[in-house]
């Protein structure tokens, strides 16, 4: 475990040094710079802010300062805010998508679990095609669709909750609805169909002739395998999940990091993008190993062999 | 076994598949339903009198009326003959991206799956960057470099699209390998290129038909945010995810603008999805052994 | 299974205690303590006057800090009163005694000195220095030619007077000085956290801002709140009812109106095109339409065949329906326009040389050689994502096809795609508009002559440039107006532009907000602004 670990940590820095190498040209090379705006900005000041962000040097000498930063854990200035650094937006605004996220995850895992093995247990019966409708309706509902009339209905007609922002605890219910629904239906979809996967294996035959009581058979034996699907879809999921959705942070005006990534994309803010796709690199290679290390727990054949 | 008994066994299995696909009746209106809804798209001249972009300014958003059947938008267009026009879209959209996204991302993470040790790891790694790359950015560069163009948007949704998909596969297949009849092929010699086809790409067979109606869904919304960034289609044509956009965000005003286009939407995912387990079913090995 | 029960269970008593009690509003209990809740559409980029740009940031700054005049014409600001020499060119500004800043210093004609040579300070880079260019050489200064400040026609007599020397008589001047640019900045705070033509420190932070306005800075949550509080030292606190007023940067018009709409806030940035009609029928009250300097319009690049003949330029602007376009597809009180400047600008009578004439239309395409649009070759209209904006191009493209026959294909683009395209001219039409930066034609005529920064047509006349010119310099009001009006003629004769639409300023307001007047530049001075409540 140990040695699979270390292992993991190096792999981890020549993926960092890609994903910045290919954003960092990438970036420079989109149409309208970080100062393009309606109202033009003379040359002269494009010159000085080129100079004052160190745009101005040689594009080879841009890119060592910058991984000589982030070596020293320095993400720079954001050309968008000139008075924050991109580790003070990362800071104010990972803590909100990750409370969004986490909520959102947790709910997505229990509805989606449970009503994809549920609906798992007698497939084609109304047992299976009640959640899985339910399912269905929440993977065809965007948020774009759902979370308005959450809102409609929850906030402007039973005026139980605020239409928009994130300062109260009551703030948090219909986003964090409104992003796991997606998620659980998707969940509920993946189990449900791995589930009747495993159901008619060989060993759970084995177990069931053993006389294993049934709940037994369907926890111990079955979820288990089920899982799999389910687990290599939650790594790069939960990564994206509390990193930030942009529809839903922007549906309910929350100050998320999904909403920056995606504005910091819009206002060129080269800086901006970068420092978060360092972020996020970390990540997802950090939520990628997790997962790797519960799919060989969940998987009996290759924790053997290792 | 004779090559010719191999056949023989080959085409009952496709009947068998088909006897039993053809029991399953939610499978079969999913069927029927989708190739009612892709017929009505591709003959949408024949079924309607109006075009998709001919406005009626003076009449604007009118309800279902019997001269619009799902009534009109805010320009007073006819939303039946925009929904019919933008099926052509969705369908295309949704269909050639999700197989770009298959044609990827299954050999890729069976391979990455099947091999294992060093491949395995630096095939995942390269799925983490591109999973990291600012989405938004790629496809701006992509414009600027080639243009607006369908074809481009098929790639830019598969190449994003395939990467939890070839996660998903590679998961499933790192398991399948160290099961006894995996190990059993290879332990009578069986080539790796006939272990994969013929042993793993069949038992995972289920969950790619399962994923791949998730998928389906998710591209052809995708879709609305690359036609915001101009990369998609560009009006006055639309699509289904553009006209459920915009329905919402007009719904208290004018609720017919979001409900027709969210039903018609529905109806075809709930069919893609009741044809998929269908199909999951007839097609499974394990099934069909136990029924023939 | 026990976990998914205990979570029902748990959100179902949320919910339950959510809705048992009837909660006050944000709006309610702003209502009692005097809080104003406002919708301010963008996240400022910053809070530094002379780095910002945009409406947001502009809204903010005008609770912070006070110019040398007030909001309202000739209302005086932290200058008491002012002299102006007969020529024009030097203006003579007493700062009142009290006026302090937030921390109790006084405010001196020193700072005022600072603010402008930092603001004109090449390395500061600031974007709207050019505003600062009809200062006495401060070109010069900007552009870093003239390396001595003392030169530039600022200079404080004594602690309390200020004089401004300019370079050329401008009669607009005093409503520039409204202008966010031209609003002070104090000297220790700035030096404490970098040097004076230092942009990005962190001098902006709630913690240690310093402002002369009504109120000053609270609290600062980025994407999600800016809070200002009374300034206790303003010179004027005695007028300034409200407490505190909270800006909210949403940038979604619908989502502000649903915020709107449960009670969250007083005032919103704007309204969704379909709300409009709702309000109007339903809840008038509510809603504020009002004249606004701002110009809708196409944009043509003169420098691509057919673009490059007039009689196309004129043939395309002649046949667009713009009270249709006004009444079925904006619906919020837009004006037709037929000129580039609106027709509000204090005495300025816009000329209006062409009408909506199709078949004058039909007959100069067929002159230029495309009768009946054939041959007309097939040309590109672009524009950035929005509602708005693709329903009109929808609109006009429809109408071009209708009436001349000619098929316009469109483009739309992302924000900076669209920037940079209009800016390097890879376009043949592109959507714009224009909003004014003080009210005045030289705000929104002053950017067609020739090389303008803004001018992206590629349009260029030497005559047009010679009017400006002299409009500029014109003391005489009636003659410079005149001026003006003549300029403007060629421009529409001309037609490097289409002039389509404008826009009026539209938001709703909750009854209980008092002292929120119309205004062109949509300024509302917020130390007029109090709270009431309505009996029940």
């Amino acid at each position: 475990m140990v040695k699979f670990i270390i292992r993991r940590f190096f792999e981890l820095i020549p993926v960092l040094l890609i994903a910045i190498s290919i954003t960092f040209f990438m970036v420079r090379l989109a149409p309208g710079g970080p100062f393009t705006a309606e109202k033009s900005f003379s040359e002269e000041a494009i010159a000085r802010l080129n100079e004052h962000y160190g745009l101005d040097k040689p594009i080879l000498v841009q890119y060592g300062n910058y991984l000589l930063n982030v070596v020293k854990g320095d993400l720079g200035p954001s050309f968008q805010y000139p008075s924050r650094t991109v580790n003070e937006i990362i800071s104010e605004s990972f803590p909100v998508s990750l409370e969004l996220g986490a909520w959102a995850m947790l709910f997505a895992i229990v509805v989606g679990l449970v009503s994809g093995i549920v609906a798992s247990l007698r497939p084609n019966t109304i047992q299976d095609h009640v959640p899985m409708g339910i399912a269905m309706t929440g993977i065809c509902m965007p948020s774009f669709v759902l979370g308005p009339i959450l809102i409609l209905v929850f906030g402007l007609w039973l005026g139980w909750f605020n239409a928009s922002g994130w300062e109260t605890a009551s703030d948090r219910v219909l986003p964090v609805i409104t992003l796991g629904a997606a998620y659980a239906a998707y969940i509920a979809r993946l189990t449900r169909g791995s589930m009747l996967e495993v159901l008619p294996s060989d060993y759970i035959r084995t177990a069931r002739a053993k006389g294993l009581s049934e709940k037994a058979v369907i926890l111990r034996h079955t979820l288990k395998n089920a899982l799999l699907p389910v687990v290599s879809f939650l790594g790069p999921a939960t990564a994206g999940i509390i990193t930030g959705s942009f529809v839903v942070e922007t549906i309910f005006n929350i100050p998320g990091m999904g909403r920056m990534f995606v504005l910091g994309a819009f206002n060129r803010d080269y800086t901006l993008i970068l420092g978060l796709v360092v972020f996020f690199a970390l990540l997802v290679v950090v939520f990628n190993a997790f997962v790797d290390i519960l799919l060989g727990l969940l998987n009996p054949k290759t924790r053997q062999h290792s | 076994m004779s090559r010719k008994n191999e056949t023989i066994q080959k085409s009952s299995l496709w009947e068998d598949s088909w006897k039993q696909l053809r029991k399953n009746r939610a499978a079969i209106a999913g069927l029927i339903i989708l190739i009612i809804l892709i017929i009505a798209s591709a003959a949408a001249p024949l079924l309607t009198p109006y075009s998709f972009e001919q406005q009626d300014l003076a009449l604007g958003a009118s309800p279902p009326s019997a001269s619009h059947w799902l009534g009109t938008d805010v320009l007073g267009r006819d939303l039946f003959t925009r929904l019919l026009y933008g099926g052509r879209t969705s369908f295309l959209v949704g269909i050639c991206a999700t197989v770009v996204s298959l044609l990827i991302g299954v050999p890729y993470g069976a391979i990455s799956g099947y091999v294992g040790g060093r491949t395995d790891s630096i095939m995942m790694r390269i799925v983490d960057i591109l999973y990291t790359m600012p989405f938004t950015i790629l496809v701006i560069i992509l414009m600027v470099v080639f243009g607006r163009n369908i074809l481009l948007m098929f790639a830019a949704i598969g190449a994003i699209q395939w990467l939890v998909m070839a996660r998903i596969i590679r998961g499933q297949v790192l398991a399948l390998r160290k099961q006894a009849f995996v190990e059993a092929a290879v332990a009578i010699g069986a080539s790796h290129r006939r272990i994969i086809f013929k042993h793993i790409i069949p038992n995972v067979l289920g969950i790619i038909i399962v994923y791949t109606t998730l998928t389906i869904p998710r591209v052809m919304l995708m879709e609305t945010f690359l036609s915001f960034l101009g990369l998609g289609i560009q009006p006055p044509m639309s699509s289904w995810g553009l006209l459920i956009r915009d329905g919402a965000s007009v719904m208290e005003s004018y609720p017919w603008l979001l409900i027709s286009p969210a039903i018609v939407f529905s109806l075809t995912l709930f069919s893609m999805n009741f044809l998929g387990d269908g199909l999951r079913d007839a097609l499974d090995p394990r099934f069909s052994k136990g029924k023939s | 299974m026990n976990k998914t029960l205990l979570l029902i269970a748990a959100l179902s008593v949320l919910c339950i205690a959510a809705g048992c009690a009837r909660r006050e509003t944000r709006v309610e209990a702003g209502n009692r303590d005097q809080i104003l809740h406002l919708g301010n559409l963008s996240e400022p980029r910053d809070l530094d006057p002379h780095i910002v740009t945009g409406v947001s940031a502009c809204n903010i700054l005008s609770a912070l800090l006070e110019g040398l005049v007030a909001e309202e014409p000739g209302k005086s600001g932290a200058a008491e009163r002012w002299d102006v020499s007969s020529d024009g060119m030097v203006y003579t500004f007493h700062l009142r005694q009290n006026a302090k800043w937030s921390n109790g210093d006084p405010v001196t004609a020193d700072d005022f000195v600072f603010s402008y040579q930092r603001i004109l300070s090449p390395a500061l880079g600031s974007p709207y220095a050019y505003m600062l260019h009809v200062l006495k050489n401060a070109k010069a200064f900007n552009t870093g030619e003239l390396p001595d400040f003392g030169k530039v026609g600022v200079k404080a007599i004594d602690f309390q007077t200020l004089e401004l020397t300019l370079e050329s008589p401008t009669p607009s001047f005093l409503s520039q000085l409204n202008h966010w640019s031209w609003f002070p900045v104090h000297p220790p705070t700035i030096l404490k956290h970098g040097a004076m033509d230092e942009m990005g420190t962190k001098w902006t932070a709630p913690e240690n801002y310093v402002g002369n306005g009504p109120f000053k800075l609270k609290s600062w949550k980025q994407n999600s709140s800016i809070v200002v509080e009374t300034n206790p030292h303003y010179w004027d606190r005695d007028t300034v009812r409200l407490k505190e007023i909270h800006f909210y940067p949403i940038g979604d018009h619908k989502i502000e109106e649903r915020s709107f709409r449960a009670g969250q806030l007083h005032v919103t940035g704007t309204i969704p095109l379909e709300r409009v009609q709702y309000y109007k029928d339903r809840h008038p009250e509510l809603l504020r339409l009002d004249p606004y300097l701002r110009s809708y319009y196409y944009l043509l690049n003169v420098s691509k065949p057919p673009l490059n003949d007039p009689r196309v330029r004129k043939a395309l602007a002649l046949s667009i329906d713009r009270e249709k376009i006004a009444r079925y597809v904006t619906r919020s009180g837009e004006q037709p326009a037929f000129s580039f400047t609106p027709p509000h600008i204090g005495n300025y009578k816009p000329p209006t040389p062409f009408q909506r004439d199709i078949p004058a239309a039909k007959q100069l395409l067929a002159e230029a050689g495309y009768p009946n649009g054939e041959g007309f070759p097939e040309l590109t209209l672009l524009f950035h994502t929005s509602d708005l904006h693709t329903r009109v191009a929808e609109v006009i493209q429809q109408m071009w096809k209708e009436t001349l026959g000619i098929h316009i294909e469109l483009e739309n683009v992302e924000w900076k795609v669209y920037q940079s395209r209009r800016k390097n001219k890879v376009y043949e039409i592109a959507r714009a508009e224009w909003v004014a930066d003080y009210a005045d034609p030289a705000s929104f005529l002053e950017i067609w002559q020739t090389g303008g920064g803004n001018n992206h047509s590629g349009w260029s006349s030497p005559e047009y440039d010679r009017l400006i010119q002299k409009a500029s310099q014109t003391l005489d009001e009636t003659q410079r107006l005149e001026t003006f009006r003549q300029a403007e003629t060629i421009l529409l004769n001309e037609l490097p532009i289409i002039p389509l639409l404008f826009l009026p300023s539209k938001s709703l307001i909750q009854p209980s907000v008092k002292g929120w007047k119309p205004s062109i530049l949509d300024h509302h001075p917020y130390k007029h602004i109090y709270l009431e409540a309505q009996e029940r």
